[in-house]
């Protein structure tokens, strides 16, 4: 069976509704020409990444859109920009004038299109977002994880022009992860028999994440015996690591996430995994590329960091600065920055020593600042792409071992958590 | 004569470059240049600008798009893409700068046994409407 296609997008196809919606029509039908789709289905929500700057033809894109007279179908909020329109100083133009210039020019030009400037790659942590059941289109993986399997809503991983199409004639393929039949697990993960300390520490859910997405691949996992007051935070986290070590866009955990309130709503028979503790130290060595020692810098906030995140991070620093001259850096956005403000928690870890950028993703600053040597994290997805994307070394720990080591200056490792069975 | 499925339709010719690795054209190709990066692919430092690239697959990334369509406004892309499976980001990203800048870089597929044959070839040509004939040295 073909695509089929309604008469408002057969006449926005010839230009009915100028050249920009015909540009948009035309990219959403390519999609479900390729996908296989039958038909075109209405989505409610958009989260674009074609507002992170990669070159000139992503403004040019925007700009033709604007001077075409595009109008968003849906709300549409957008991801970390790769510079801050916040705080500008954070990237002095010095750094690549023609960059810079470029990409605050492409955020300006999709806030002027009406997206609503959220400029975060965790937009589940914004109030007033898409809920269960909900047809969205997302771009950002780690965000196209969490709203699948945690929040229930339906989207595929949108790259860059088909989330804005989408956002534009608010319609999406009807295929792949919008369709039940392609939303239930092909791989079974048992977490029950790990220690209640395991799943209690921070570190957990990012070590189990890594895990996961690395033996899932592109399939859909799903995890039992995880606790059913696992925090968002955590939730977060697997989201997170599943798809920076895999290509997982979606997984479930039983009593946890909304499709899965028992295993045989999404599983029947097949690979079945028990995760072993074992398997969570090698997925923390695959994580630390370096060996503990002094370290140079703290980078936390992948993907951006919640309120209740900053308020565990305030429990653990207990008034204690941390040591003389060491970048320790928070990304947040700017919506969560104004909450974590409002509570006095931001001003607070400025005194501690803490940096807050907002606006933009956690690799930019350490870029940015030129950050070499042994960086520590307590983010999977960072730990995963920086040795990469930045040249540097990374000693992964939980959140606890980062504080206790920004404090100190040296690597310091949990002895309860790591003398675990 | 092979007859390929069209994802973004060009006629285009030009010398076949066969990748044996997937290629991300994001953070492993360089659009300035046309050159790629990844230390890890095979092909590394070979520069794709005006070739017939053949690859089974490419390495997903969702800023893909970009980089495709960056390297087509500079001039430094491949004239084709011939792959085996079909690939949504590379189709986009082509039909963008098509819009854009008025020249697109051909994206097809073609069955594996018809890719197997295809890359022993040394030039092709590419119609609009996806047929590919093809010349060896």
């Amino acid at each position: 069976m073909t695509l089929q296609l309604d008469d408002r997008a057969k006449a926005g196809l010839k230009g009915a509704d100028g050249s920009a919606l015909q540009l948009a029509f035309g990219l959403v039908v390519k999609a479900a020409e390729i996908m296989g789709a039958e038909r075109l289905i209405p989505v409610s929500f958009a989260h674009l990444d074609a507002c992170f700057y990669t070159g000139r033809a992503h403004v040019d894109f925007a700009r033709f859109l604007l001077d075409n007279g595009a109008k968003l179908a849906v709300p549409t909020w957008t991801n970390n920009g790769v510079v801050s329109l916040a705080d500008p100083s954070l990237r002095p133009s010095s750094d690549d004038p023609e960059a810079v210039s470029a990409a605050s020019e492409l955020m300006r030009l999709y806030a002027q299109l009406g997206c609503k400037p959220t400029w975060t790659c965790a937009p589940y942590q914004i109030s007033g977002g898409p809920s269960f059941g909900n047809h969205i289109a997302v771009g950002e993986s780690n965000a196209v994880a969490y709203y699948n399997a945690v929040v229930g809503a339906r989207t595929n991983k949108y790259g860059a022009y088909l989330d804005v199409a989408c956002a534009l004639t608010g319609l999406a393929p009807d295929a792949g992860l919008h369709r039940d039949e392609n939303r239930r697990a092909g791989l079974h993960f048992h977490t029950a028999g790990l220690l209640t300390e395991w799943h209690r520490d921070d570190i957990f859910a990012h070590l189990l994440g890594h895990h996961v997405g690395r033996t899932s691949g592109r399939r859909i996992p799903v995890i039992t015996g995880l606790d059913r007051s696992t925090s968002k935070d955590a939730l977060k986290a697997i989201s997170s690591a599943v798809a920076s070590s895999g290509g997982v866009e979606l997984w479930h955990g039983v009593g946890v996430t909304p499709e899965a309130p028992e295993l045989e709503a999404v599983f029947g028979q097949g690979e079945s995994h028990v995760v072993t503790v074992d398997e969570l130290r090698q997925a923390h060595k695959e994580l630390s590329t370096g060996r503990d020692g002094p370290v140079d810098a703290v980078a936390l906030g992948t993907p951006h960091f919640s309120l209740s995140e900053f308020e565990e991070l305030i429990r653990l620093l207990d008034g204690r600065k941390i040591k003389a001259g060491l970048p320790f850096l928070v990304s947040t956005s700017r919506v969560v920055r104004e909450l974590a403000s409002a509570k006095g928690w931001v001003s607070e870890l400025e005194r501690a020593g803490v940096e807050v950028p907002v606006d933009v993703c956690t690799y930019y600053s350490p870029r940015v600042r030129g950050i070499r040597g042994r960086v520590m994290t307590n983010a999977a997805k960072w730990a995963y792409y920086a040795p990469g994307m930045l040249g540097v070394e990374v000693a992964f720990g939980s959140l606890k071992e980062c504080v206790e080591s920004a404090v100190r200056g040296e690597v310091w490792r949990d002895p309860r958590l790591w003398s675990l069975r | 004569m092979t007859k390929a499925q069209v994802l973004t339709a060009a006629q285009t010719h030009g010398p076949v470059l066969v990748l044996d690795e997937p290629l991300s054209f994001w953070g492993a190709f360089e659009p300035r240049t046309g050159v790629i990066l990844d230390v890890h692919h095979p092909e590394r430092g070979a520069g794709v600008k005006g070739t017939i690239l053949l690859m089974r697959e490419s390495k997903g990334s969702g800023s893909a798009p970009g980089a495709i369509a960056e390297a087509i406004r500079l001039g430094t892309a491949p004239a084709a893409i011939i792959l085996v499976t079909p690939d949504i980001n590379l189709a986009i990203g082509a039909e963008v700068a098509r819009t854009l800048y008025g020249r697109a870089c051909a994206v097809l597929t073609v069955p594996e046994d018809d890719f197997s044959a295809l890359r022993r070839m040394s030039h092709l040509h590419i119609s609009a409407e996806g047929e590919i004939t093809g010349e060896t040295v």
